[in-house]
């Protein structure tokens, strides 16, 4: 066996494009599978571990009874949130589907006046590109639709896709001079989505399922960003009370684990303040993970601070910018730009840590799947094997496809290139 | 003609554009600011625990914890204190075990995905992000409801391949016992390291002195295994292996531990191998291509072009991240009272639940996961400085 040392995929170009081609199919397999003892014993092993895998993925998916999943998939997906107030929910999606879409238009037509300013080629994506990248969350809708069995959800996910696909070639086709006014909408779409679900005297501490898991985590980062961004500011201060403040705060925060914060919400935050301020149950854990992101959020800026040349502030300096100004104009937009990446990747490791309000006995879809099995009719017929994989999809899809867009994205906005 | 004087004057700004009055201003006020908050923090604290009349001290760490902890013979009417030293024993027992097996799979998968073999970079690459992208709870989750719990009851344990005794509250697998003459043995492994530096030192002064290969790793490891071996033999085997039985419901031998130990420390060690592997794969690539091939040009083979070219290098990227994983692992022991293994964050959560004041035990839970994370943290800083490249 030898290490293949070539470039990193995600620099070159895509896999399938780079290389073998010339290669036919039984020099790939002597190069590939066989290539000398150590080679053709690892081939074996492993094919032998693929094929028992596949073996028993096969038995699994048919030999499996789903009931449990679609008995309970509104429970997975919302909690306990009101049946007749279900609509919300749905109009919902319709709306945040509609901001992704116009959001993922924008950039589109960014990336597009980006690619010809440079002259270079602008690779477009057609629906099978769209459907390559997209077939983890493609799937997994399938799967919740299958197993939904009504017509609603159905018509619930087209008028989603539709309102998506209507934003994505409105953001494409407006002109350059009106995506600021682009970007107000997405974030009006957020927020209505967000005030269609609160309305109607459901509070979030009524929320629970898939639905908790994306309320906090969007929350929380929401919540911890200005708060990230001030410390950071005050980490790379000259101001010596400002630095050690900002220092301690995130050292301290980075050193214990999201646990002990949300012990400290839950159990103790009601201690520290007065009666007339105690918070709900869900408040105190946003503000414990609000207050745990803030220091991640905090050392991201300052990756991105690092990532701004030095020389910048020396030509901020040269033209008489007040310090202020050399960061608001000119470190500020290029720090955040070089952050989008990490960000995405701290939303992504947020989004895989609210599963531990299970602790703290908010019903999130960990804890939905773990009361499906606790119900009567499937107590103790080792049901896990059903529910856990459903709920390790939620994750995988939503953390796979975040990851491979940011990189999509940090190649498309062109940051780490001069 | 007089020349215009350009010099600039000495006066100095109004006061309230002065930036050393300014940065001394914005500094006491934000002091003033993080104290007020502090302050009030604090005497809501100290105003709410009195009128429940809760202690503000921590006396109550002397009280009994009131439960049976799972897996351990302490006794309920033992102190809170006793029973976080027990806390922080089992935390300790899935570091020290994981770490090394971490590492070990980390850098298996990591260099499986680089490999010019098909299926093994698939293999790895399936691992790789199928763990990653998976929240570390419920991989554990997985690895207790739904392996762990599933297996045989205590009362009637398996024993697959006569080497494990598996339940789903107890597994035994095979480890070592001593003998009595352990200790003589050990000073007989002493005498094998101090002997084997000695050779390390002669070989290398021969190998300075005539320029022949010193292959003093090779002489050492020879000298000590040689030593230990004759010691081993003449002591009649004081380390020995032990395999599990079973006698009756008793388990005699080998070495046992909680299914939820067994649950907690697999699942964080897979979810942690995972994020060692991009590492190490990202540590390799990382590695400038004209290495390699430099290397080639001297006509290394492919073994040493890894051994002495490539795997320093990379190792020299790979640390700093990878002890940062560790850090996350030990961090990530906490979630091991989801699934009921005694670890420090459960027994806190126990103490807590029995009526003992909440914000004392949480920040002293704080404070131990900060010495754990401070030491790892000064050792990352210190690798840092040592192992950085000066470049221009």
């Amino acid at each position: 066996m030898t290490l293949d040392t070539r470039p990193d995929e995600l620099l070159g170009p895509p896999e399938e494009e780079r290389h073998d081609e010339h290669l036919t199919p039984s020099e790939w397999v002597r190069s590939h599978l066989f290539s000398g003892p150590l080679d053709i014993l690892l081939t074996l092993v492993f094919g032998a571990v693929f094929t028992i895998g596949a073996v028993w993925l096969v038995g699994y998916l048919f030999g499996s009874d789903f009931t449990i999943l679609r008995v309970n998939l509104a429970n997975l997906m919302v909690g306990r949130f009101p049946r007749d107030q279900i609509w919300r929910p749905a109009v919902s999606l319709v709306v945040a589907g509609g901001a992704v879409g116009l959001a993922a238009g924008l950039i589109g037509a960014m990336a597009r006046d980006r690619a010809e300013e440079s002259g270079l080629p602008f690779e477009t994506t057609g629906p099978f590109g769209v459907l390559r990248r997209f077939w983890p969350v493609v799937g997994f809708i399938l799967i919740l639709l299958s197993l939904a069995g009504t017509l609603t959800p159905w018509l619930m996910m087209g008028a989603a896709a539709a309102a998506g696909g209507l934003l994505y070639i409105v953001g494409r086709v407006i002109p350059s001079s009106l995506r600021g006014f682009g970007w107000g909408l997405v974030v009006a779409l957020f927020i209505g989505a967000y005030l269609v679900l609160i309305g109607g005297g459901v509070g979030y501490d009524g929320w629970g399922g898939l639905q908790l898991n994306i309320f906090l985590t969007v929350g929380g980062i929401v919540l911890a960003f200005p708060l990230g961004l001030l410390l950071a500011l005050g980490r790379r201060s000259s101001l010596p009370a400002l630095k050690i403040a900002s220092i301690t705060y995130i050292e301290f925060i980075r050193g214990v684990p999201l646990i002990t914060l949300l012990l400290l919400g839950t159990f103790a935050l009601g201690f520290f303040l007065p009666d007339a301020l105690q918070p709900s149950r869900t408040t105190r854990i946003l503000i414990a993970i609000a207050m745990f992101e803030a220091a991640y959020v905090a050392e991201v800026v300052r990756g991105g601070f690092a990532a701004v040349p030095k020389g910048q502030v020396e030509a901020a300096q040269a033209v008489g910018l007040s310090p202020w100004k050399q960061t608001r104009l000119i470190v500020l937009p290029q720090a955040l730009r070089a952050t989008i990446p990490a960000m995405v990747g701290q939303f992504i490791s947020l989004y895989k840590d609210t599963t531990l309000v299970v602790i703290v006995a908010l019903v999130d879809i960990l804890g939905a799947s773990q009361n499906a099995n606790a119900q009567p009719d499937f107590f103790g017929q080792g049901l896990h094997r059903v529910t856990l994989p459903f709920v390790a999809l939620a994750f995988w899809v939503g953390s796979y496809t975040m990851s491979r867009e940011a990189r999509r994205l940090e190649r498309r906005l062109g940051v780490g290139e001069r | 003609m007089a020349i215009a004087d350009t010099r600039p004057t000495r006066s100095r700004p109004p006061f309230w554009r002065d930036e050393r009055v300014l940065r001394v201003v914005i500094q006491v006020i934000a002091l003033g600011v993080i104290v007020a908050v502090g302050y009030v923090l604090f005497f809501n604290l100290v105003n709410n625990l009195q009128r429940q009349g809760i202690t503000t001290g921590f006396g109550f760490l002397d009280n009994p914890i009131g439960v049976q902890i799972a897996g351990s013979d302490l006794s309920p009417n033992a102190s809170i204190s006793r029973a976080l030293m027990v806390g922080i024993k089992n935390t300790f027992a899935l570091v020290v075990f994981g770490l090394p097996v971490l590492t070990i799979i980390g850098v298996l998968v990591g260099v499986g995905r680089l490999s010019s073999n098909w299926l093994v970079a698939k293999a790895s690459a399936i691992y790789v992000e199928t763990l990653r992208n998976l929240p570390p709870l419920l991989v554990m989750f997985v690895m207790f409801f739904a392996v762990v719990l599933p297996l045989p009851p205590a009362r009637a344990p398996a024993t697959p391949l006569g080497l494990l005794v598996v339940s789903n509250l107890r597994i035994s697998v095979p480890w070592l016992e001593t003998t009595v003459d352990i200790g003589v043995f050990a000073i007989v492994l002493g005498a094998a390291v101090v002997v084997a530096a000695f050779v390390w030192w002669w070989r290398t002064r021969r190998s300075e002195r005539t320029g022949e290969p010193h292959h003093r790793a090779l002489w050492s490891v020879g000298v000590i295994v040689a030593i230990a071996l004759v010691g081993w033999l003449l002591l009649d085997r004081p380390v020995r292996g032990s395999i599990p039985t079973l006698d009756g419901r008793q388990v005699v031998g080998g070495l046992s531990g909680l299914g939820s130990y067994f649950a907690v420390l697999i699942a964080l060690v897979l979810y942690t191998a995972s994020h060692v592997a991009e590492i190490v794969r990202g540590s390799i690539l990382a590695v400038p291509k004209g290495q390699s091939e430099a290397a080639s040009a001297l006509a290394l083979s492919g073994f040493q072009r890894l051994r002495y070219v490539i795997l320093p290098q990379a190792m020299r990227i790979a640390i700093p991240p990878t002890i940062n994983q560790y850090l996350n692992f030990t961090k990530n022991t906490s979630l091991a009272i989801a699934v009921g293994y005694a670890e420090v964050t459960l027994i806190t959560f126990q103490a807590i639940g029995n009526g003992n004041p909440a914000p004392q035990l949480v920040l002293l839970l704080m404070a131990i996961y900060l010495v754990f994370s401070l030491t790892i943290s000064a050792m990352v800083n210190f690798l840092n400085s040592r192992l950085r490249l000066e470049t221009r």
